[in-house]
């Protein structure tokens, strides 16, 4: 009874719970990314929770189908059409980032680099959009207090919330131009393991979940 | 046997992009049916949470993790989410005041 009682502590101390190793069987970079996550994940929650709130609160609101619906080197009207492409350029960018975390598990450095860099393509091409749909809506008259449709709080809120997920996406292409350049350079090589890129992409594949909500609350309802 | 592995985990994250593009495009066909905005938020809630668990699941790898710490990551979103479900009833509230219905 007694040795069994001790084997039994024994098998707790080795186990994760025990602090053998990293709790959970998580290494220690990549659990502090995920509680980074979950700590920008409440202050988007928060932004987002805040504009359901405003949304509820208010008479009207401005037609989204009228107000996204400019496209680049055209007059004419394609509702939804550009922030589609928006969000096929980021979840295009997250299958790329999955793919290279995964040719770094290979210990493939060429591939990492691939996959890294058309993972920052996609990043800079959103940001490029989003670029284009801000210079858009200020053209038309949009700022953070005041718009021609009537609601002020659109505004404000679009460009907090989107303002707020652009500068994510910003340091995100940012992180990814550093892992590449760490991944040339053979570090994750001399390492034997490509975690650091495991990481960046946790991150990446975050910015792209937040875009999943603002999607759809604040675009498309 | 290594190298098997690593095609299936290829083809896994295929479908998941191919699965959030095809959720993606049926939510901007929801978002011009003549439906009520309740109805259409509930719809858009239900699709943009299957996309989250498909992205923190496979892309993420959450699913691949040991179950307490999943639990650890996923109660403090749902109570996240539970926030924001519960400030919409606040909101409500507060477009009555503001229409000069009354106060409750």
């Amino acid at each position: 009874m007694t040795q069994e009682l001790m084997l039994e502590q024994e098998k707790v101390v080795k186990s994760p719970w025990g602090g053998g190793r990293s709790p959970f069987g998580v290494s220690r970079d990549k659990f502090t990314m995920w509680i980074f996550i979950l700590s920008d994940a409440f202050t988007f929650g928060g932004l987002l929770a805040a504009y359901g709130a405003l949304r509820a609160s208010l008479p009207s609101w401005p037609s989204r189908i009228e107000i996204f619906s400019a496209f680049p080197f055209t007059n004419a009207k394609l509702p939804l059409l550009f922030v589609s492409i928006m969000t096929f350029i980021l979840i295009c960018s997250s299958l790329t980032m999955a793919l290279a975390v995964d040719a770094g598990k290979r210990m493939d450095r060429k591939g990492v680099i691939k996959y890294l860099l058309l993972t920052i393509g996609g990043g800079l091409l959103f940001l490029m959009c989003q670029a284009y749909e801000w210079g858009h809506l200020i053209h038309e008259g949009a700022r953070l207090t005041s718009n021609p449709w009537g609601v002020p709080l659109f505004s404000a809120s679009f460009f907090v919330i989107t303002g707020f997920h652009g500068s994510h996406v910003l340091s995100g292409v940012i992180v990814l131009i550093v892992m590449a350049i760490r991944v040339a350079k053979g570090i994750y090589d001399k390492r034997g393991s490509y975690e650091g890129v495991e990481v960046a992409g946790l991150y990446w594949h975050f910015v792209d979940l937040v875009w999943v909500f603002i999607f759809a609350f604040f675009y498309l309802l | 046997m290594s190298e098997t592995i690593h095609q299936s985990s290829k083809k896994v994250y295929w479908r998941v992009w191919f699965q959030l593009l095809a959720i993606t495009i049926v939510e901007i066909l929801v978002a011009f049916l003549p439906i009520s905005h309740s109805l259409m938020a509930l719809l858009f809630t239900i699709m943009a949470l299957m996309k989250a668990v498909l992205i923190a699941g496979y892309f993420m790898h959450l699913k691949f993790e040991k179950i307490g710490f999943i639990y650890s990551i996923v109660l403090p979103l749902i109570i996240l989410v539970a926030l924001a479900a519960a400030l919409i009833p606040d909101g409500s509230v507060a477009l009555l005041m503001r229409l000069g219905l009354g106060y409750y």
